[in-house]
């Protein structure tokens, strides 16, 4: 569904990505792992068009996205809930959810305001509030919330439980546990290996700029000497 | 007290004329963190529009309509060809550039309609007078451009407020590389929103044609007031424009008038009135200092 190959980008003089090659099959929760600083943002970055691609080819529903514009990728159908949040302060909750809604994935039941809301029922309590307003817990919710509001085809999480309190990152993976359930197509970056290993299908380790490994949980889960040579668990 | 009355009107238009031109203004400062010092030549492209089909149709109406669409696509074609160049770089760059269109616009006037102004008559509709307050007339042509005011401020507030555009713009306006990752064609909503600060421009330009000379250059001398209205109102805050303009428009007006007639109390008259009329022009600028020492970032601060 989504292919990224021989994908090299800079930042700046400085080269991030050395030709990361990495798939991403439709309906699958797949994962991007790897130390801070290795790429894994960056990658995420290229995919979305915010970061300009050097070489390499990203392919998504069988067309070459590395080329265009960041909005015209979303509107193929990539949502993204960037490291940091980056909601929008200036805008409610709600407004922050209906600012960009869509159904780029032609879904024949959207997400739409209710329905979010079922999946994050605590965010229906912050309707009003303005987004500087809400805890990192629901601005983190709000973030994933607003990315399913223009239906996806895929789900691009970059450290959506990072600094979050432990029941506020249950409520997460709750979140995204459903959307698994429901077929959503998802690429996950989180340091939660745990939580990974049960709910992914399939993961690739990223190492200065290089995916260094791809494989399954079982054979991840399976592997002490590789979680501590390229995770540090 | 009925003069008092009267100037305090003359303030509330001068201070929607200023709301006009902030209001794009302080869009395009704030949302594209662009420094457009060419905004007051949208003003006079909209005058100029404004007289010349007004002069030929004889209709004012006509020459409204056709000066914000004059104005609104200039604005837009500055937008596509020098300021979307100008996104990226320094305010100092932004400066020159726009200085460079301000040269541009008052030579193209010039060329298209020569040195002498053109002079704008109130419509007949408007010509007449409309006692506001018992015992003092007051022009119904500067009723209608406060009405206009009154008029834009309400547009601009359902617009950034209760449509998804608004939501759009503002959401543009605090984290543009996120609202584009969610499908927003952001490029296009920055013309967009030039070309409705432009319109704007275009507007008050066309509204002040019956009550100044159209000529090359009339756009700078309401420029400096009108980026003064935007400090004080908070950079690119449209309440903080239309609550500075309202304040900067009275000051301007009601200390020209109080100023000379306060001191006269203390001063000789030869010195009070030279004296006023100097502290008279001071007093917007220390306006903007006092507001500035207390909230740094204006009365109502965006990017805070």
């Amino acid at each position: 569904m989504l292919t990224l190959q021989g994908v090299e980008a800079f930042y700046g003089s400085s080269q991030v990505l050395f030709g990361v090659d990495l798939q991403l099959e439709a309906g699958s929760v797949t994962t991007l792992l790897g130390r801070n600083g290795m790429g894994k943002t960056s990658v995420v970055r290229a995919i979305m068009g915010i970061l300009p691609v050097h070489a390499g080819v990203i392919r998504f529903a069988g067309r070459e996205i590395q080329l265009m514009p960041s909005y015209s990728i979303a509107r193929l159908g990539i949502g993204m809930v960037p490291e940091g949040r980056q909601i929008f302060p200036n805008l409610t909750l709600r407004e922050n959810l209906l600012a960009a809604a869509a159904n780029y994935s032609g879904s024949s039941e959207p997400y739409d305001l209710d329905h979010v809301l079922t999946i994050f029922p605590k965010l229906g309590d912050r309707l009003s509030h303005f987004g500087n307003q809400l805890s990192g817990g629901e601005q983190q919710m709000l973030a994933v919330a607003r990315a399913l509001m223009i239906n996806p085809r895929v789900l691009i999480l970059d450290e959506a439980t990072e600094g979050l309190a432990p029941l506020i990152r249950a409520e997460i993976w709750r979140g995204l546990n459903i959307l698994k359930q429901k077929g959503q197509t998802i690429l996950v970056i989180d340091k939660n290996l745990d939580v990974l290993l049960r709910i992914a299908d399939h993961h690739h380790i990223i190492e200065n700029g290089r995916v260094v490994w791809s494989g399954s949980s079982a054979r991840l889960a399976a592997d002490d000497a590789l979680q501590e040579r390229y995770l540090g668990v | 007290m009925l003069l008092f009355l009267e100037q305090l009107l003359n303030g509330l238009q001068l201070g929607v004329m200023l709301f006009l031109m902030s209001a794009g203004l302080t869009l395009v400062f704030g949302i594209m963190r662009v420094i457009n010092l060419a905004h007051g030549s949208l003003y006079m492209v909209g005058a100029y529009v404004a007289a010349t089909v007004f002069l030929h149709s004889g209709s004012f109406i006509l020459g409204l309509l056709a000066a914000i669409t004059a104005a609104g696509l200039v604005g837009m074609l500055v937008e596509l060809l020098v300021l979307r160049r100008l996104y990226g770089r320094d305010h100092l760059d932004q400066v020159l550039a726009t200085f460079g269109l301000i040269l541009f616009f008052n030579e193209l006037t010039v060329i298209i309609w020569g040195r002498q102004p053109l002079f704008m008559d109130v419509p007949d509709l408007l010509s007449g007078t409309i006692e506001v307050i018992p015992g003092a007339p007051y022009p119904s042509y500067r009723l209608a451009i406060i009405l206009a005011g009154i008029l834009v401020a309400a547009f601009l507030y359902l617009l950034f407020n209760h449509t998804r555009l608004g939501m759009q713009i503002r959401a543009g306006a605090s984290n543009r590389e996120m609202i584009a990752a969610l499908g927003v064609n952001i490029k296009l909503l920055n013309t967009l929103v030039f070309g409705l600060g432009a319109l704007l421009a275009g507007l008050a330009g066309a509204m002040a044609g019956p009550i100044l000379a159209v000529e090359s250059g009339m756009g700078e001398s309401i420029l400096i007031l009108t980026f003064v209205v935007i400090v004080i109102g908070g950079i690119g805050s449209i309440r903080g424009a239309l609550i500075a303009a309202l304040m900067v428009g009275m000051v301007e007006t009601l200390g020209g008038f109080m100023l000379p007639a306060l001191l006269r109390l203390f001063l000789p008259a030869a010195t009070a009135d030279g004296a006023g009329a100097s502290l008279a022009s001071m007093s917007v600028y220390m306006l903007m200092a006092v507001v500035l020492v207390l909230r740094p970032h204006g009365l109502f601060p965006v990017h805070d």
